[in-house]
């Protein structure tokens, strides 16, 4: 079990950081010579902060929206890894730890999910 | 400054800022925000974001490493990652309500929280032999590997443990920290856990209780890829190298530079939060 959750966060890291390689790589030769100006906060258009927008982008090449996918692959690796956890005390029966944990991933997906507010 | 410039530029601070955090073992994560913040003059919720992606790398990336050696404790940390994350979202939720400054003060009192821990001098102390109440009803007690073979320990202060945990996870969420400081002290000084134990646990919850805020922050547009990449990128090789040399270097040295940075950087970040520069 151990090896096993090892061997997703190895995966879920380098997944996410090649992906973030490739989109960063593009950005710089997409948008590298405009002006940096990130003293004041704007936010993000729809297109980079919801799932949606962002799987959108990707289809469409946009290199910003491919780096935003790294960046969700890596949010997403210690929610797969809390998850993985679960199926253990499933496996273990132990039925006070597969109650904790389903309240920490419940609480992790409300996270993912929530935050237009 | 094109973007291009300031790319390279915010991936060679943040590497310096991994392999630092990775050798004193506080985390690149509290420099990344004052480095964003105050050298580059980014704004502090797109330091905020990218901080805590990099947070999330660094802490999956060492845990890899260290859930085979069999020191996590994982009923401790799911236990306490209950108080992390419900914290953590708070904190996320609170952060759209806390003025800039207000932050900008409250990230100056960490970094003078951490430098004072960083310079007292960590003890092994006795390892528990009796649990407390709680620890015994949810079976936190467990075994770790020694040179002479497994030695089981207990768990003990679980409430108060637990209280700093949310805690922890406030601060994670508020300034884009790992807040590992507060972690350990949780579990080393509160619950006595071994030493190895409560730095690999708290390592194993960081990436969790980063995932809970940062999941919010995203929908919230503070993590902007053009900041995020570099940080991300820069952090977790700088924090693998310093993985990799921590048996060389020469660790007393570092943590003292480490130290009078943070020291220097708390002052900033008091003085902008207080007249209001940030």
């Amino acid at each position: 079990m151990e090896q096993r959750v090892g061997r997703l966060l190895q995966i879920g890291v380098l997944l996410s950081a090649g992906v973030v390689v490739v989109g960063g790589a593009a950005l710089l030769l997409q948008y590298g010579g405009q002006p940096a100006d990130f003293r004041v906060f704007r936010g993000e258009l729809d297109a980079l902060t919801t799932l949606r927008g962002i799987a959108h982008g990707v289809r469409a090449l946009d290199s910003r929206a491919i780096v935003q996918l790294g960046l969700v692959l890596l949010i997403a690796t210690p929610v797969a890894r809390v998850a993985l956890t679960l199926v253990s005390f499933f496996a273990q029966r132990d039925r006070t730890y597969m109650a904790l944990t389903s309240v920490v991933l419940g609480l992790l997906l409300f996270g993912l999910l929530w935050g237009r507010g | 400054m094109t973007i291009s410039l300031l790319a390279l530029l915010i991936a060679a601070g943040s590497f310096g800022a991994g392999v630092l955090g990775a050798l004193t073992g506080l985390g690149g994560g509290i420099i990344v925000v004052p480095l964003l913040t105050l050298l580059f003059g980014v704004d502090l919720r797109y330091a905020i974001g990218a901080s805590l992606v990099s947070v999330i790398a660094t802490s999956s990336g060492a845990a890899a490493a260290y859930v085979r050696e069999g020191y996590t404790n994982v009923r401790v940390g799911i236990f306490l990652e209950l108080a992390t994350t419900t914290g953590a979202l708070l904190g996320a939720g609170l952060s759209g309500f806390i003025s800039t400054s207000t932050l900008a003060v409250l990230f100056g009192l960490v970094l003078l929280f951490t430098a004072y821990r960083s310079l007292q001098p960590r003890e092994e102390h006795v390892v528990a032999a009796t649990p407390d109440r709680w620890s015994l009803r949810l079976r936190l007690d467990s075994t770790y590997p020694t040179p002479s073979g497994l030695q089981r320990y207990s768990v003990r202060g679980v409430p108060a443990g637990f209280s700093l945990m949310f805690v922890a996870g406030v601060l994670s969420a508020l300034l884009g920290i790992g807040s590992g400081i507060v972690k350990v002290l949780a579990m080393d000084q509160a619950m006595k856990l071994p030493f190895k134990v409560s730095t690999t646990t708290s390592n194993f919850m960081i990436g969790v209780t980063a995932a809970a805020s940062a999941g919010v922050y995203l929908h919230r547009g503070y993590i902007e890829p053009a900041l995020a990449f570099p940080v991300m990128l820069g952090v977790l090789s700088g924090a693998l190298l310093g993985a990799r040399i921590l048996g060389v270097a020469k660790t007393t040295r570092l943590r003292q530079i480490f130290t009078a940075v943070v020291v220097v950087m708390a002052i900033e970040m008091l003085y902008k939060g207080i007249r209001g520069g940030m």
